[in-house]
């Protein structure tokens, strides 16, 4: 069962493959803070009230009531130990004149302006070799610890967002190759990869260790994955979604019978309570865990057939949760939102592009697309409005796939230009400590112990 | 409307929470439009937002201001409840909105409304009494003063944007949609007071702070 011929360790930090196209040394001050900033320990206000008042500094006996009043504000203010000042995240509207000095704004929306500064490059840019051109794989995943895991042909990269080192997980052999897929465990540090031969490989990319592979369950190969704990769900070209318990023996828990061709997009909501899938039927498919029965295949919750093409982009709400948005290929262009309790369509925006990915921001109420001919663009979208709030811009062909950071501030965008691209596209983190690894229960820690 | 919820005069810490957080915002459902109409009237008599996107009802037999814009509705009633939480557990000091130069985001003026709770309604709960008409005269006369405001406070003539400031005690429970700001303070203000209003459970009173006029003298 375990395959290990085809496992390669070699650690590789000069090769081409990710490695930086441009230095670049960004000042982070470029980078500028939202809007609102975190800055309730630091008072430039008080700081500058003292540094720059005219009277009193020298004299403060001579101080008039009104600024006697003032300073007993002041110190009443900064009795911090009793007292929190507290902002609601979402601003007001900000009002927009029609004045000559806005015409020379660059931001292309006609409503509210962001708040923050959002660059309009990539904040760096790496090389990727060999990364296949096609639309319905899923080749690149950024898990909880932090490290982006890349596909490149036969081969699985990992490149470690902390400090910027590349690894080589695995080189697969020709004839179960390419990778077609790859997703991380929820706990950052099991990879699973999906193969051209319809097997799924499963790593521990800690110890650089083939785990097991999965077989017997799809016909063809699988392109797809989506973890929920300890099920990993494989998306087949045979159009048929296994649920697999990566702990047991017998691994195939359950088949999703429906979709008629490829499955390319494959989601579990947070809650995990119901998956999305798309497919190349044209097909969206919302299926439920309460409907899972023994005695016959389990029927899908929703059948969606409102795009006009295949379905791969799919990204479920952060903060509504049973929000779900699709997005459809060349020959429909849309953004769809749907209500997956329901079934019913909320909202449809014709992007005039492929949409090839998804990405909601953790932070506010945006979500970003990813675009092919001719743009090769990433759009940030204000939700629920779909007012562009920026277009971003540097991709020479399709942006095939996204993922996000853990700390949700950064989007990693590959395309078949062969570059990987990190935008600055979601905020600066305001707190710093969400970017810490949860503690998830790892699937494979008896298995661990065992040796 | 508050008054629906109280028995006849009696005040009940519920209905005066309603009361003072509906000062500060529309509470869409439950409490009718009440304080949502001094920020609104702020805004309007500022200039923050443009005349047009104001619309006068008539509340309470005296004229008020609503607004159109649904940014802002939806941005003052998301507040309004949240406040009214910490109101309710005698947790809320008080509430600022300050306006600020959407260009240099330099703080012009401070509407400062700080808020006492009598301790022993949210410890007990008890209820005091003082009528609806008379807690209504008190905040006329301070819609009154705002729109009078005008008068003394300088000119805000480039564009302005507005925020809203909640002083709390050290250990309230905050939603992740709520985060830590500094106090927004204006160096060397001005300063006004205005009448305050009183439900005998809370107290508000007003401040409003501005920045000097350059050619002011001291």
């Amino acid at each position: 069962m375990m395959d290990a011929g085809s496992a390669s360790n070699a650690k590789s930090q000069s090769r081409c493959p990710l490695k930086d196209q441009l230095l670049q040394k960004r000042n982070s001050r470029e980078n500028l803070d939202r809007f609102i900033p975190n800055r309730s320990a630091m008072d430039f206000d008080y700081a500058h009230y003292m540094l720059t008042e005219r009277k009193g500094k020298e004299n403060p006996t001579s101080a008039s009531p009104s600024r006697e009043a003032y300073r007993k504000q002041l110190a009443e203010t900064f009795n911090m130990n009793r007292t929190r000042i507290l902002t609601f995240k979402n601003k007001p509207p900000v009002l927009v004149e029609l004045l000559p000095h806005d015409f020379t704004s660059a931001q292309p929306s006609k409503a509210a302006k962001p708040r923050r500064y959002i660059p309009q490059t990539s904040e760096r840019t790496l090389d990727a070799p060999d990364l296949v051109d096609d639309y319905y794989l899923n080749l690149m995943d950024w898990g909880s610890s932090n490290v982006l895991s890349i596909a490149l042909g036969n081969t699985v990269y990992l490149w470690d967002a902390s400090n910027g080192s590349t690894s080589e997980l695995v080189t697969v052999d020709d004839e179960v190759g390419p990778v077609t897929s790859i997703s991380w465990a929820p706990d950052g540090r099991h990879v699973a990869v999906g193969l051209n031969t319809s097997e799924v490989q499963l790593w521990d990319s800690t110890a650089n260790r083939l785990l097991r592979t999965l077989k017997g369950g799809h016909r063809s190969r699988v392109g797809s994955l989506a973890w929920n704990n300890h099920i990993l769900t494989t998306g087949g070209m045979d159009g048929h979604i296994i649920n697999n318990d990566v702990r047991i023996r017998s691994h195939i828990v359950e088949t999703y019978r429906g979709h008629t061709q490829e499955v390319c997009g494959l989601k579990w909501s947070a809650s995990g309570q119901q998956l999305a899938s798309g497919g190349n039927d044209n097909l969206l498919h919302i299926w439920d865990r309460s409907m899972t029965s023994t005695s016959s295949p389990t029927q899908w919750l929703h059948r969606l057939e409102e795009h006009t093409a295949a379905v791969k982009a799919l990204a479920w709400c952060p903060f509504q949760g049973n929000l779900l948005a699709s997005g459809g290929g060349g020959g429909d262009r849309c953004i769809k939102f749907w209500n997956t309790h329901t079934g019913a369509c909320l909202n449809s925006v014709d992007t005039g592009s492929q949409v090839c990915a998804l990405l909601w921001n953790k932070n506010e109420r945006e979500l970003l697309s990813s675009h092919g001919f001719t743009q090769n663009q990433l759009t940030l979208w204000k939700y629920p409005s779909m007012v562009k709030i920026a277009e971003l811009t540097g991709h020479t062909s399709r942006v095939l796939f996204m993922a996000q950071s853990p700390d949700g501030c950064t989007v990693a965008s590959a395309a078949a230009d062969e570059t990987l691209r990190f935008w600055n596209v979601f905020g600066v983190p305001q707190v710093a400590a969400k970017a810490a690894p949860k503690a998830n229960p790892e699937p494979f820690a008896h298995i661990n112990r065992i040796r | 409307m508050a008054s629906k919820t109280v028995a006849k005069d009696i005040i009940t810490l519920r209905g005066s929470a309603a009361i003072v957080s509906e000062f500060f915002g529309y509470a869409a459902n439950r409490f009718g439009c009440w304080g949502f109409f001094f920020s609104v009237s702020i805004l309007y008599n500022r200039g923050v937002y443009p005349e047009e996107s104001f619309a006068k009802v008539k509340k309470y037999g005296l004229p008020m201001l609503l607004t159109h814009d649904e940014g802002v509705k939806s941005f003052i009633a998301n507040l309004t409840s949240q406040l009214s939480e910490w109101l309710e557990a005698g947790k809320l000091q008080r509430v600022v909105l300050v306006i600020m130069s959407k260009s240099s985001s330099e703080v012009l003026e401070r509407w400062n409304f700080s808020i006492q709770t009598d301790g022993e309604v949210v410890e007990k709960g008890v209820s005091r009494e003082k009528s609806d008409k008379e807690i209504m005269r008190e905040i006329q006369a301070i819609m009154r003063q705002i729109a009078s405001s005008i008068t003394y406070l300088p000119c805000l003539d480039e564009p302005c944007v507005f925020d809203v400031l909640a002083y709390t005690d050290k250990d309230v429970s905050v939603p992740f949609t709520w985060i830590e700001s500094d106090p927004k303070l204006i160096a060397n203000p001005q300063m006004v007071k205005l009448h305050s209003f009183d439900t005998k459970i809370h107290k508000v009173g007003t401040l409003v702070s501005y920045k000097n006029d350059e050619w002011d003298e001291e």
